[in-house]
């Protein structure tokens, strides 16, 4: 039984009919959708986890550095060495279109194309330590970047992946089912109402029939004349 | 032209400032959301948050998932790591594949 009353009119069959058609091509589409959409994710989601490992491995070392850096100094000595940074990044965001879905690329641009420009302290009073820990923080930069890029995209195509998957599964098991069941319905309903028009004009025909010819009669007076 | 924002006790973030990464050192997580906010708003693309802040202020940083930008990174402070990036990398397999298949067994 359909959960939605529906009209059993031609109009609505045909209405039903076309309903049918685009769902299952969309569900057709979406199904292709959410597959490649699938097999972009886990490849980017492997990349992801891989270079996470990385970058936690990489900060930790740099903190690691640090700690070591900031005891062989005074605090006042460290803070006044980090305090004016000579170098800046930029960040350069685009997107790009993935399935329809936007994920992001970062660009980035340093101010000035000077590596060294991460020192920003004259090398007299600080110790060697931190030198050490701040190129170590230096290098896995551009990891984090990447970071920043990958899982921003794998957060996004999860939630689309996420969404499509809905979809695909509402018109499979309801939408679909429904509109063949509306169909189904629609079209016993008319075969019957053919039927019972078909029987009224036959039994009308008859009752014609008997007014111009009389049958009934004529059969009884026969009945009688053999009698 | 974005800028990269780094979001954290100092401990944890200090060494970013010689990069040229923006610092912004918070201590509490009312502080918290509120810088998230107001970073997100203006030009920053990408903010780093170490993972134990970021525990504290979820829901803001959840607001932001389904935005192209910022992108909002969890990193591991001087403190250690709790784990909390890799986990959020198995959540948004499990929100997409509907279970963690790729990184269930480690």
């Amino acid at each position: 039984m359909a959960s939605t009353q529906v009209n059993p009119t031609r109009m609505e069959l045909t209405k039903q009919k076309k309903k049918l058609v685009t769902a299952i091509k969309g569900h057709k589409l979406l199904k292709d959708k959410r597959d490649e959409l699938m097999r972009q994710f886990l490849d980017l989601a492997r990349e992801n986890m891989a270079l996470r490992l990385k970058v936690e491995e990489g900060i930790k070392e740099a903190n690691k550095n640090f700690v070591i850096a900031k005891a062989g100094m005074s605090e006042q000595t460290l803070n006044t060495a980090l305090m004016a940074p000579k170098q800046e990044v930029y960040l350069d965001a685009g997107k790009k279109n993935v399935m329809s879905v936007d994920i992001p690329v970062f660009q980035s641009q340093t101010r000035t194309a000077d590596a060294n420009d991460i020192y920003s302290y004259g090398f007299a009073f600080t110790s060697g330590d931190l030198d050490g820990a701040v190129k170590s923080l230096a290098d896995i930069l551009p990891d984090m970047l990447k970071l920043a890029e990958i899982e921003k995209s794998c957060q996004l195509m999860a939630s689309e992946i996420e969404k499509t998957r809905r979809r695909v599964n509402a018109l499979e098991h309801v939408i679909i089912p429904e509109t063949q069941q509306n169909i189904k319905y629609i079209t016993m309903k008319l075969d019957e109402s053919e039927r019972s028009t078909q029987i009224r004009l036959m039994k009308v025909k008859d009752m014609m029939l008997e007014e111009a010819h009389h049958y009934k009669e004529k059969d009884r007076e026969r009945a009688y004349g053999a009698g | 032209m974005y800028k990269i924002a780094v979001v954290g006790d100092y401990d944890s973030i200090y060494g970013f400032a010689t990069l040229g990464l923006d610092i912004f050192p918070v201590t509490s997580r009312k502080e918290a959301e509120e810088k998230l906010e107001h970073l997100a708003a203006s030009k920053y693309g990408i903010i780093y948050i170490t993972e134990a802040l970021a525990a504290e202020c979820k829901k803001t940083i959840d607001k932001f998932q389904e935005q192209l930008l910022p992108a909002i990174i969890l990193i591991p402070g001087v403190f250690g790591n709790t784990g909390e990036g890799v986990q959020g990398v198995k959540l948004s397999v499990e929100k997409a594949v509907g279970s963690d298949i790729l990184f269930s067994n480690n």
